[in-house]
């Protein structure tokens, strides 16, 4: 550890060497602090040059101390120099952002933390208003072909075959014409889709489908129908 | 700004006096220091000590106030003459007072090894702030001290005050 010091000035010093002024200040961080005290404890040459260091050190102090302080006339000075400057006006975005930033400060640890849940659960409670106030209000451009919202009668379920117009099984009088029959399907935009059988001919009126009601509707007027026997809706 | 300068005023007066060593320079030069320390302040980022941006300011001016005091025609005879103003270390042997030849001694540095030996001891500034007043790198900050020393160290010796180091 002799070798830490250098008795020879025309050497290069030590690393320990060049921070005893700063241990005696004590402005060394813990480590370099402890290092040097190590040093110290086993160097009686280090350990001399550290009673100089701390002489300065008294001194320097000591000196500076000695100088006095200033004037009035510099505070003066200082302030009459303030007064004459323009005003300032500081920006919006940064008096703003300061008002915040000290509004946050003021607050403690725990404030802060049940300020953040209340907000979360607030956010929450927001979201939940504004997505019951779209869905009741909703005036959507489209549709689902599954799903009508303002007709409570349609399925839920979807369907498969997209929305079909209704069919029904229709038998017609044995002296039912076939002008009759022709008048009839015009009568109700119908088609007969499916021939024949057992006497009874499918048909398929118009092309847009229909509620329960209106099918309803249609099967009694069909039933109603000189030239009609049965009529039997179908899914 | 009045508890800033009430806090800070007379460390920045002292750092600014022993580097200009004028009185009425130095006080001249602190009412500078906190009118653009009040220009400024939006500038100062907080990441070194106000203490730290005083000194750097201070020094900054003090160096340009040793500038004009130059360029009105203060030649190194006549600049020699005022730092003669203390006794030389010959006459401060005489006092037998080694605190005493040590403060002399002290004024008797170089202006870069008064500042960095009164902004270490005096100024508790650390490796780092130094770095950061003075504008060198930290390795430069812990050598310069050294030879501020070495430099004391030579300025007793000669005024016949042996300290044992080195």
């Amino acid at each position: 550890m002799m070798a830490v010091s250098k008795k020879m000035l025309d050497q290069e010093p030590s690393e320990i060497e060049l921070l005893l002024p700063f241990h005696a200040a004590g402005t060394l961080n813990a480590r370099d602090t402890r290092r040097v005290d190590e040093a110290l404890a086993n160097d009686p040459d280090l350990a001399r040059q550290y009673a100089v260091i701390r002489e300065e050190f008294a001194e320097t102090i000591h000196l500076n101390e000695s100088l006095g302080a200033p004037s009035v006339r510099a505070m003066q000075k200082l302030f009459a120099a303030i007064d004459g400057e323009p005003v300032r006006k500081p920006s919006l975005s940064t008096n703003i952002s300061a008002w915040i930033s000290e509004f946050f400060a003021k607050l403690s640890p725990r404030t802060l933390a049940w300020s953040a849940s209340l907000g979360a659960v607030l956010l929450l409670l927001q979201a939940g208003v504004i997505g019951a106030v779209l869905m009741k209000n909703q005036t959507a451009s489209f549709q689902t072909a599954s799903l009508s919202m303002n007709d409570p009668s349609a399925p839920i379920t979807r369907d498969l075959r997209g929305a079909a117009p209704p069919r029904a099984l229709v038998r017609f009088t044995p002296d039912a014409r076939f002008a009759d029959i022709t008048a009839l399907l015009d009568n109700y935009q119908a088609s007969i889709v499916d021939g024949a059988k057992g006497g009874m001919f499918q048909l398929q009126f118009g092309n847009r489908a229909m509620n329960k009601d209106e099918v309803a509707g249609l099967i009694a007027r069909l039933q109603a129908e000189k030239i009609v026997n049965l009529a039997v809706a179908t899914p | 700004m009045q508890v800033l300068y009430g806090r800070h005023h007379v460390r920045v007066f002292r750092f600014g006096l022993r580097l200009v060593r004028d009185e009425q320079v130095a006080e001249d030069l602190i009412s500078e220091v906190f009118l653009d320390v009040w220009r400024q302040a939006g500038k100062f980022e907080g990441r070194s000590a106000v203490t730290t941006w005083l000194l750097a300011i201070t020094r900054f001016k003090a160096l340009s106030a040793l500038r004009r005091r130059k360029d009105v025609g203060l030649d190194d005879e006549t600049a020699n003459a005022i730092e003669d103003t203390s006794d030389d270390p010959e006459v401060v042997v005489q006092k037998k007072d080694t605190s005493d030849a040590l403060r002399k001694c002290l004024t008797s540095l170089s202006p870069e090894h008064r500042e960095i030996v009164d902004l270490v001891y005096y100024h508790e500034k650390s490796v780092e702030e130094v770095a950061e007043i003075v504008g060198i790198p930290e390795n430069t900050v812990k050598t310069r001290l050294f030879y501020a020393r070495k430099k004391l160290a030579e300025l007793l010796k000669a005024a016949g005050i042996e300290r044992g180091w080195p």
